[in-house]
C-alpha cells in the first residue's frame, strides 16, 4: 500500500474498528505527546494499555503499565508506536505475533520494511500520523483549533460520548 | 471521500469548516456571540487549559464562528491550520512574536503596503525585532541581506499599492537555502488568484478586511500555517522548539507537528497579546468568502477594462498593472496568478500633484478613501493623504509620488466606473 497519504475511509475504518490500543512508549511525564494522546484516546472510550519497560508495574492514567507487548493479557487490536523508526521494526514483528490488527506509527515515525511485513501478515498500517489528531479531524474537533480537516459534510454531527463537545466519528451515527 | 476526490476550490469556499449546528440544526454558521464556554467538570477544564483536549474556552483564544472561518481559509490556501485575528496587522504581529526573539532580524521587500512598512520600521523596533529592506526586482539584494541573525523573509504576492507581482518561487529558494521561513502576504491576490504555499511559502498572512471579506464591512486578519517548516532543526525558533514555561514544559512543535506554528500563535500570541477577531466580523467575512471566485474574477475583469482605458487616456502618463500585456511584471502575473492580476493598481497623471488632488475631488461614484478590496470602486491620491508625511523622494521610492493615483476597482458595471473616471479626469 502507498503510505504517502491515507483516505478518510481508511483512517475512519481503523478508528471505528479498534477498541484496545497498546501504546508503546507511553510516558507518565504529563507534558509529553504520548501522555496527551493516551489521555485523549481514553476519554474517547478506547481501552488504552500503556507499554514502557522503564515504567512497568506502575499505573498510568489508571492503567497498568506493561513491560512488553506480549505481557498484555487482553487481546490487542492496535499497537500505537511512540518510539523511533528503527525501534518500530521489532515492535511491528511483536505486534504481528500477538495478533494485533493494526500497527500505527506516530508522527515522524516511518519504517517501510516493517510496514511491508505487517501488511503481508494481514495487518493494516498507518505511519507518520497521530491517532489523536486523526480522530480530531474526523470528529470535527480539529477545526476548533483552526486545523484543516480536509473534509466537508452537510450532515449534522451527533453529540455523543462522555463529553458534550465530543462529536461522533462513526459512519451512520449522524 | 477518497484521496483523489478532494473537494475543489469553489466547494471549499462554501463548505470547508462548516457543518449544520449539532444542537439546533442551523445550516448557516451561527454567530456565537459569547465570551466564554462552560466546562463539563473540573477535569475537562484542566484538560482544555493544558491543551490536552480540543474545545472552546474563551473567545480571546477561540470561538466556533471564528473556527469555521479559519478552517475555510486554511483549506483554500492548502495549509494545515489557520488562526484568525482582529486585523491584518494583528496577524503580522503574532507571526513575528512567535518567530523572533529580541535582537533578531527579518528581511522584507520594500514593495509593501505602507502600513506594514510603518509597523516594521517603528513599532517592531520597540521589541528589538529589526527589519532589513531588500528589493523585489533584484533578488540578489535579498541574498546579500541574509546573515546569522536573519529569522524570516516577508513579501507580498501582489504588492500594494503598485500592483506588481513578486517572484515567490525564486524567493522561496533563497529562504530554503538560508534555512528561514518565507512569509507571504496574500491579501491582494486572495487564494482564488494565487496560492503561495504551492510556490514554496511556509506561512501565508491575510488582511481579511480586503477582498476576502470583500464588502468593506469588517476588519480581520488570518495566519495560515503551511506545515512545511522544521522549527526544531537548530534551536533558532525557541518558542516552538523549546519547553514552554506557560504550558508546563511542553514543546509545541513536538506536540503539534505540522500545525505547531498556528497553534503557537494562538495559545501564546493571541492568548497573551489579545488581538482576537469578533464573532460577528468572522461571520461577515465568511459570508464574503462564499462568493470569492465570482467576485475576484469580476474584480480582475473590471480592472483590466479600466486599466486598458486609462492607458489610452491623454492625461495619463503611465499605468502600473501587471494584468496589462506590456507591463514589466506581466510574465510573473501569468505564472503566479493566471486568472488575473488583482484589482489594485496605480497610474500617473501628467498634471502631477494638482491633477491628482482634482481627480479624487471630482469623482461621483468612486469613493475617496484609504481601503482596498470592496465591492465599491475606491480611489486615493497617496501623496496628499496616506503618504503626505513623507518627503517627495520617499514618496517616489514607495511608489506614491505626487502624480500617482491608486485604484481598487470594484464590481460596478465597468462602463460606469470608466464614465466616472472620465468626467473626473476631464475636470483635472
Ligand atoms: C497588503 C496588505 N497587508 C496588510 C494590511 C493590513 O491589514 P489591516 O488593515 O486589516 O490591519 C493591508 C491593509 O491595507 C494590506 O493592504
Amino acid at each position: 500500500m502507498d503510505h504517502t497519504g491515507y483516505s478518510e475511509d481508511y483512517i475512519r475504518g481503523i478508528l471505528n474498528e479498534v477498541r484496545t490500543i497498546a501504546m508503546v512508549g507511553a510516558s507518565s511525564n504529563t507534558n509529553r505527546p504520548s501522555y496527551f494522546a493516551m489521555k485523549y484516546l481514553l476519554e474517547k472510550g478506547y481501552n488504552v494499555v500503556p507499554v514502557n519497560p522503564r515504567e512497568a508495574g506502575k499505573t498510568l492514567l489508571g492503567k497498568h503499565v506493561y513491560e512488553t507487548l506480549s505481557d498484555i493479557p487482553d487481546a490487542v487490536d492496535m499497537v500505537d508506536i511512540f518510539r523511533n523508526s528503527e525501534a518500530a521494526g521489532p515492535l511491528t514483528d511483536e505486534a504481528i505475533e500477538i495478533g494485533a490488527k493494526v500497527v500505527w506509527m506516530q508522527l515522524t515515525v516511518r519504517n517501510e520494511d516493517a510496514a511491508d511485513r505487517a501488511e503481508a501478515a494481514g495487518l493494516k498500517v498507518v505511519m507518520d500520523r497521530c491517532p489523536k489528531m486523526e480522530y480530531g479531524k474526523l470528529s470535527g474537533e480539529w477545526g476548533w483549533l483552526g486545523g484543516n480537516s480536509g473534509r466537508i459534510s452537510s450532515r449534522r454531527g451527533a453529540l455523543t460520548g462522555n463529553r458534550v463537545q465530543s462529536l461522533s466519528i462513526g459512519p451512520g451515527k449522524y | 471521500m477518497s484521496l483523489d476526490d478532494q473537494p475543489r476550490f469553489d466547494t471549499l469556499a462554501i463548505h470547508a469548516g462548516a457543518a449544520p449546528d449539532p444542537t439546533t440544526g442551523a445550516r448557516a454558521t451561527p454567530i456565537y456571540q459569547t465570551t466564554s464556554f462552560v466546562f463539563d467538570d473540573v477535569e475537562h477544564a484542566s484538560s482544555l487549559f493544558a491543551l490536552q483536549a480540543f474545545g472552546n474556552i474563551y473567545t480571546r483564544i477561540m470561538n466556533p464562528t471564528q473556527s469555521v472561518l479559519e478552517e475555510r481559509i486554511a483549506a483554500l490556501e492548502g495549509g494545515t491550520a489557520a488562526l484568525a485575528t482582529a486585523s491584518g496587522h494583528a496577524a503580522q504581529l503574532l507571526i513575528f512574536h512567535t518567530m523572533l526573539e529580541p535582537g533578531d532580524e527579518f528581511i522584507a521587500l520594500r514593495q509593501l503596503y505602507g502600513g506594514s512598512i510603518n509597523q516594521f520600521n517603528h513599532s517592531f523596533k520597540k521589541f528589538d525585532w529589526n527589519v532589513v529592506w531588500a528589493d523585489a526586482d533584484d533578488l540578489t539584494s535579498i541574498e546579500k541581506a541574509i546573515n546569522p541573525k536573519t529569522k524570516a523573509l516577508f513579501i507580498e504576492s501582489i504588492a500594494n499599492p503598485g500592483g506588481m507581482v513578486t517572484d515567490i518561487e525564486g524567493i522561496s529558494k533563497i529562504a530554503r537555502r538560508a534555512g528561514v521561513p518565507l512569509i507571504v502576504d496574500n491579501t491582494l491576490a486572495t487564494p482564488y488568484l494565487c496560492r503561495p504555499i504551492e510556490h514554496g511559502a511556509d506561512i501565508v498572512v491575510h488582511s481579511l478586511t480586503k477582498f476576502l471579506g470583500g464588502h468593506g464591512t469588517s476588519m480581520g486578519g488570518m495566519i495560515v500555517d503551511a506545515g512545511t517548516f522544521n522549527w526544531s532543526r537548530d534551536g533558532r525558533y525557541p518558542t516552538l522548539s523549546e519547553p514552554c514555561e506557560s504550558y508546563n514544559g511542553m514543546k509545541l512543535h513536538e506536540t503539534f507537528g505540522n500545525i505547531a506554528f498556528a497553534i503557537a500563535c494562538r495559545v501564546l500570541g493571541l492568548r497573551d497579546l489579545g488581538p482576537c477577531i469578533s464573532p460577528m466580523n468572522a461571520f461577515l467575512i465568511q459570508q464574503g468568502v462564499e462568493t470569492l471566485s465570482l467576485r475576484m474574477q469580476r474584480h480582475c475583469d473590471n480592472a483590466v477594462a479600466v486599466a486598458e482605458w486609462l492607458s489610452d487616456h491623454k492625461k495619463v502618463s503611465w499605468v502600473s498593472y501587471a494584468g496589462l500585456p506590456g507591463d514589466r511584471h506581466h510574465n510573473l502575473a501569468q505564472k503566479y496568478c493566471p486568472n488575473g492580476a488583482g484589482a489594485v493598481f496605480t497610474f500617473g497623471l501628467k498634471g502631477g500633484y494638482d491633477a491628482g488632488v482634482k481627480v479624487v475631488s471630482n469623482v461621483n461614484m468612486l469613493s475617496h478613501l484609504a481601503n482596498i478590496g470592496d465591492v465599491r470602486s475606491l480611489i486615493i491620491h497617496p501623496s496628499s493623504t496616506t503618504h503626505s508625511q513623507l518627503a517627495e523622494q520617499q514618496q517616489i521610492a514607495a511608489g506614491a509620488g505626487p502624480d500617482v493615483v491608486r485604484l481598487s476597482v470594484g464590481l460596478e458595471d465597468p462602463q460606469d466606473i470608466i464614465a466616472d473616471l472620465e468626467q473626473a479626469l476631464a475636470a483635472a
